[in-house]
This record gives C-alpha cells, sequence and structure tokens, in this order.
C-alpha cells in the first residue's frame, strides 16, 4: 500500500470514529466555509490535497531565486535584503510633501513613494478650469520641473529609491526627476526607482487616463524602451493589480487581469522590433493588494510568482531568468479599512501586511488607520511604519524564506487560485488580448459585479465587517484628527507656475512643444527625449499634455455598472 | 420571495419611475462605489442614469436639466467635495433648480454636516448599506415630486 493510500484509509477511519460523534454533538458554526474567491474550503488538508493530485515539489516549488520562483525571486530573501519600507505619500505644495518625505526617512522609511494629485496625473496645469477644486488634495501638484526640484531638496536621488504613482504623464514626470537629478550631477543610468505607467488597469479600473488605447500603449512602450536603453536600474511599469482588487476583483481577477495587461505589454513592446525580451523583462515590475483574508493572499502571490515564469518563458521564450521572475510592491487594501472605529483597521493592516510579507513582497505600503475619513497625518503614518518594523525585527518571519511554503492547504490554495487565473487568462486571449477585452468591457463588468456580490453580501451579514455589519456601536463619533489640506496651496503653486511662465523665451517654448507634436505623429519615433527636452526647457506638464492631446486626441470611456 | 412579487412592490412603492443621475464630480477616479450605487438603484426599480467619471459642476447640472431627474447623486473620494459641491448648488440655484443633491465619497462628519447647512439633501459615508442608499434615493425623490 502507498502512503497516499494509508492516509485516504486512515482518513476514512477518521472521519467515523473521531469526526462524526463531535460533529453530532457540535455541529460546526457554519454549512460551507469559502474563501474571498468563493473556493469551498475542506475541514482539513492533508498530502491527499497535494501529491494526491499529482503535485510535485520541484516542479511545483523549486528553490528561492529558481524557475517558477514560487518560493521567491531571490535566494536568500528578507535575510539577505528586507523589504522596502515605501509610504505612498504625497500632498499640498512641493514644500509639504518634501516635509511629509523628510519625516518618513527620520522614523525608518528605507523609500520613496510618490502620490501626485489628479491634475498632474490628468495632465492639467493647476490653473486649468477643472483643476482648480482638486490641487494638492490626493498627492502633490506637479506642473513643472521647479516642484520636483523642492520636493527633493535635501534629499539624496543617487541613494534613495523612488517609485511614481503616474500613468498616463509618465513620461512628463519622470523626465522632471531625470532633469532634477541630472542638475545635481547625477547620472540618470545610476537612478533607482519605479514609474507605475500601467495605462490598461487606467480604462479598467482606476479611470486617470488622457488618450485613447494605441497612442497610450505606445507612450507607455516608448518609456519602456527608453530606460532598457538609458536607465538601466529604473523599473519602467509597475503592473497594477492594485486597482482592481479595490475596485472588486477577486483574487484570482486581481492577478488574472494583472498578468493579462503584462502579456499586452510585453507583445507592443516586441512588436516594435526594437529590443528583445531579455533586455527590458526584468524591469516589468509589479504592484498587488494585501486583503485580510490572509491565507489566501499569501496563495494569490505566489500563484502570481509561478504564473509569469511560465509566461515569459513559455510564451515569450525568455532565457534570462531575471525576466521570468515577478518582483512585486504591495499596499494593503484600502477598501478593508472602515470609517468606523477605526482603530480597528491598525489590527487589520497588520495582518495585511503579514500576508505580503509572508507572500514575499520586495516592498510594501500599509495603509494609516485614518484612511477612510482622510489623508493619514504624521501620527498614523508613523504606525504603519511601526507595523512593518515590528514584522521586520520582532516577528521572526524573514528568518526563513516561504515559511508556509509545503503546507497543504496553502499548497492547494495557490494551485486553484492559479487554475481561476488562467482561465481569466484563456478568456482575455480569445477575446484577442487585453485591449479588445477592455473594449468589450469584460474586465470592467467582472470587477463591476464582484464588487456588487460583495456589498449585497455585507448588507446581509454575510460577509461580517466588524464595526460596519458586526459589534457596532451606536451612536460613535469619529475622535480622529484628520489632515486637511491648506486651500493656500493652489495659489501658491499657480504663482510660482506663473513666474516660471514669466521667465522663459516663448519661441523656445514652441519650438519644443512643436518637436513633441512632430514626434507624436511619427509612430516609430520614441517620444521620451522629446518630452524631456521640453521638461528641461521648462514647458508645463499640462502644455505637453495638451499637445499630445491634440495629435493623439482623448479616450471617453464606455460606462459600464 | 418569488419574482412577481418583488415587481408588485416596486410598482407600489413607486408609481412613476424615479429618474436619477449618478455621478463622478470632479476628476476623481473611484468609481466602485458609484457603480454599486447606480446598480442598486436601478435593481430597485429607479432609472439610473450614470454620468461616468471626470464630470464638472456645469456637466452634471446640464444632464440634470436634459434628463429631467429626481435625484443627482454626486460621488467624491479625492477631498474635493466642499468645492465641488458649493459649485454644484451655486449653478443649480443660478438655473432656478432645486432638485435635491445626495453626495456619497470619504467625508468627514465636520464636512458633512456643512455640506447638509449648504442644501445637501444627505450625505452617504462609508459603510452606508445599499438599504440605506436606496432609502435615501427614495426620500429624496418624492421630496422633490411633491
Amino acid at each position: 500500500m502507498s502512503d497516499l493510500e494509508k492516509i485516504k484509509l486512515r482518513m476514512k477511519e477518521w472521519e467515523e470514529e473521531v469526526l462524526k460523534p463531535v460533529l453530532k454533538k457540535f455541529p460546526e458554526i457554519k454549512e460551507e466555509f469559502l474563501t474571498e474567491e468563493g473556493l469551498k474550503v475542506d475541514r482539513v488538508y492533508t498530502p491527499l490535497h497535494t501529491e494526491g493530485r499529482g503535485w510535485d515539489y520541484l516542479n511545483s516549488l523549486g528553490f528561492p531565486g529558481e524557475y517558477p520562483f514560487t518560493r521567491g525571486p531571490y535566494p536568500t530573501m528578507y535575510r539577505g535584503k528586507p523589504w522596502t519600507i515605501r509610504q505612498y505619500a504625497g500632498y499640498g505644495s512641493a514644500e509639504d510633501t518634501n516635509t511629509r518625505y523628510k519625516y518618513l526617512l527620520s522614523i525608518g522609511q528605507t523609500g520613496l513613494s510618490m502620490a501626485f494629485d489628479l491634475p498632474t496625473q490628468l495632465g492639467l496645469d493647476p490653473d486649468h478650469k477643472l483643476a482648480w477644486y482638486e490641487v494638492g488634495k490626493v498627492g502633490v501638484s506637479m506642473p513643472s520641473v521647479r516642484e520636483m526640484e523642492i520636493v527633493f531638496q535635501g534629499i539624496p536621488m543617487d541613494k534613495i529609491s523612488t517609485s511614481m504613482t503616474i500613468n498616463a504623464t509618465a513620461i512628463e514626470v519622470l523626465s522632471m526627476y531625470v532633469a532634477v537629478a541630472e542638475s545635481r550631477g547625477i547620472d540618470k543610468a545610476i537612478l533607482r526607482g519605479t514609474v507605475q505607467n500601467d495605462i490598461l488597469k487606467e480604462y479598467i479600473a482606476r479611470n486617470n487616463y488622457i488618450y485613447p488605447p494605441a497612442p497610450s500603449m505606445r507612450y507607455a512602450t516608448d518609456l519602456i524602451i527608453y530606460a532598457a536603453k538609458n536607465m538601466p536600474k529604473w523599473n519602467s511599469i509597475s503592473i497594477s493589480g492594485y486597482h482592481f482588487e479595490e475596485a472588486g476583483a477577486t483574487p484570482a481577477m486581481e492577478i488574472g487581469f494583472t498578468l493579462a495587461d503584462a502579456i499586452e505589454y510585453v507583445k507592443h513592446v516586441l512588436d516594435r522590433k526594437i529590443v528583445n525580451v531579455d533586455s527590458f523583462a526584468r524591469r516589468l515590475s509589479f504592484f498587488f493588494a494585501a486583503r485580510t483574508n490572509i491565507l489566501e493572499q499569501i496563495a494569490k502571490f505566489r500563484a502570481a510568482r509561478r504564473m509569469w515564469a511560465k509566461i515569459m518563458k513559455e510564451r515569450f521564450n525568455a532565457k534570462d531568468p531575471r525576466s521570468m521572475m515577478l518582483r512585486f510592491h504591495t499596499q494593503t487594501a484600502g477598501v478593508l479599512l472602515t470609517a468606523q472605529q477605526p482603530l480597528v483597521n491598525l489590527i487589520r493592516t497588520t495582518l495585511q501586511a503579514l500576508a505580503a510579507v509572508l507572500g514575499g513582497t520586495q516592498s510594501l505600503h500599509v495603509n494609516s488607520y485614518d484612511e477612510a475619513l482622510s489623508l493619514p497625518t504624521e501620527e498614523s503614518v508613523k504606525l504603519s511604519v511601526r507595523v512593518q518594523q515590528v514584522l521586520l525585527y520582532e516577528s521572526g518571519i524573514i528568518d526563513t524564506i516561504d515559511p508556509l511554503g509545503g503546507a497543504y492547504y496553502i499548497e492547494w490554495l495557490t494551485d486553484m487560485i492559479e487554475d481561476r487565473a488562467w482561465k481569466i487568462i484563456d478568456e482575455i486571449d480569445r477575446m484577442g488580448g487585453m485591449i479588445k477585452a477592455i473594449e468589450n468591457g469584460y474586465p470592467q463588468r467582472e470587477i463591476a459585479r464582484a464588487a456588487y456580490e460583495w456589498q449585497v453580501k455585507v448588507d446581509r451579514g454575510e460577509i461580517p465587517i466588524i464595526g460596519v455589519n458586526k459589534f457596532v456601536e451606536e451612536g460613535e463619533q469619529t475622535k480622529v484628527k484628520i489632515l486637511k489640506v491648506d486651500p493656500k496651496v493652489r495659489e501658491r503653486v499657480i504663482s510660482r507656475l506663473n513666474a516660471l511662465k514669466a521667465e522663459r523665451d516663448y519661441h523656445r517654448v514652441r519650438s519644443l512643444l512643436e518637436r513633441v507634436k512632430k514626434a507624436a505623429e511619427k509612430e516609430d519615433e520614441n517620444i521620451f527625449p522629446y518630452i524631456l527636452d521640453a521638461i528641461k526647457g521648462k514647458v508645463t506638464l499640462g502644455e505637453i499634455s495638451a499637445a499630445l492631446r491634440e495629435v493623439w486626441g482623448e479616450w471617453r470611456a464606455p460606462e459600464v455598472y | 420571495m418569488s419574482g412577481t412579487t418583488v415587481l408588485v412592490q416596486r410598482h407600489k412603492n413607486l408609481p412613476r419611475k424615479y429618474r436619477v443621475i449618478v455621478s463622478k464630480l470632479g476628476l476623481d477616479g473611484h468609481d466602485r462605489g458609484a457603480k454599486v450605487v447606480a446598480r442598486a438603484l436601478r435593481d430597485a426599480g429607479f432609472e439610473v442614469i450614470y454620468l461616468g467619471v471626470h464630470q464638472a459642476p456645469e456637466d452634471v447640472v446640464e444632464a440634470a436639466i436634459e434628463e429631467d431627474v429626481d435625484v443627482i447623486g454626486v460621488s467624491i473620494l479625492s477631498g474635493s467635495h466642499l468645492e465641488l459641491v458649493t459649485d454644484l448648488i451655486r449653478i443649480m440655484k443660478e438655473k432656478g433648480m432645486n432638485t435635491p443633491v445626495i453626495v456619497g465619497g470619504i467625508i468627514p462628519d465636520d464636512d458633512a454636516k456643512e455640506l447638509k447647512k449648504r442644501g445637501v439633501f444627505e450625505v452617504l459615508g462609508p459603510g452606508a448599506s445599499l438599504k440605506e442608499v436606496v432609502e435615501a434615493y427614495r426620500k429624496a425623490a418624492e421630496a422633490r415630486r411633491q
């Protein structure tokens, strides 16, 4: 009799002799236990769920730093290098943001993550009519290179790594960063950081797009190709599932749609026939959410790593292992924060951060407990950094790599999430790729449906949320100190913008903009160097974006709900 | 409960379909809440005109007039709610409109009070149930029809 047969036999006996009598006396608290993905969870997991299904260690897991990278992208993981503590931050003016960054670094943050306001993300200068309401609200206002100089005053750009959540205007903003670094004598080739540059997820979930998909994809691939040649340490894209999760996606949807986006980007870069796959793929990075349902989240991260390795090896014939390793940033799930009993959020985010680390994240943002109410204060963001430091220095979870690897349940769950995510990718392949799928409204519809189903279950109490539908404190008054953005920010930013415009040579600005437009018209040109020149010549983000809108037009989304 | 019963109940409650706008006011792209609300209202028998993202106050007012809606719903999560809604209400007043406005999003308590003072019918924050949302829109629509 094989070991598996012995286990099977013993399990039957256990069910009869041990389990049944207990169930008769003490029934379980519910009929069915489901994960957030909707997977039915068994009472207990055994080798029957792993080896019993044909799972084998070397093919499914292997070793860290080795194909298929299930256990982690690096052979030493946190024993060699801790994850980067990287809180997404920025608000108000460049001065406010500079102060916040210095504060974060002073309490032990190890990398920067820039948040830009909505006008910056949508290519509007702060003096634009629609921009007026939003200047400095959800991030720093960044209309010109001058603001970037102020944000990085006293911060060593050659030493720190900087991530930027910027997509439709990624080239303009990265150009500002490069221009400031070069003005300080720092070669752009040594700069380390990431630009999000993931326009596809904007059409699906985040909604900060400007141009139609075709020119937007060209813009994104221009950046990827430029960085591959000129900025070898820079992650030229951060392909994001976070926003899908925030919009309602299940774990399999989150990684399925993200990897389908990634496939689309790789195809587009290769179609340009300028660089080969191994010269840029190692600079593709990813971004996922961490929810409170920690075991399923850990499985999700592991499944994503294994899938990406397979996609790069088998679909795109990558040869360099670095092209196959999925490296990702994690942010704890903002949608799981509650405005009710806000301090409870600290407990949620701690669990979420734990999931990210056990899942092998390369960098981490922990949301602050007050973020269902407003931007975080210094006090609340400090606690977010401290959550990470307790995990890193006190918990011991960094001592060994992928400590949950080999757990029957985790391996079973990793396989199940992977199966479901492949089905999503297959479906998108059948539609002819992600751009077609977006035009059909497929991912948008799936995510909206999942969001609605979630809310209905919360309303029915089927999904318990402490403080919202369980253990509610009637008549609760929130007593949280709230960060308010100074309304004078708008005037300050606009007056600086006007001063910059006044000192420029009008004809030079016109000619720089003309060159950007000409480059935009030629599909085989790389637009990056033209935008970089314009930014160095003090042309504003809004001016460049307006010029590109003239050539490329604007995108109006089909509304799906 | 059978589908027919639901339908009959809906007709009893809503003799004439209420028309409402659900929109994202300003540049904020977080549309999960707005879409869930739009769908909940549609399922509850409302006629929903979903305007989508990136709407200026002028756009929303124009659509409200054109579609002759009973309620204007706006969702804002970027922190710009006071300025945006104040302008929306000012423009509505200039046009002689008194359509009830419902605001949803990340709205601190003090700001919710302030918005109501400025003429907003109801403010719905995080954690509001779909039942509360539908109820608020129904009350607002009834108020307008009277």
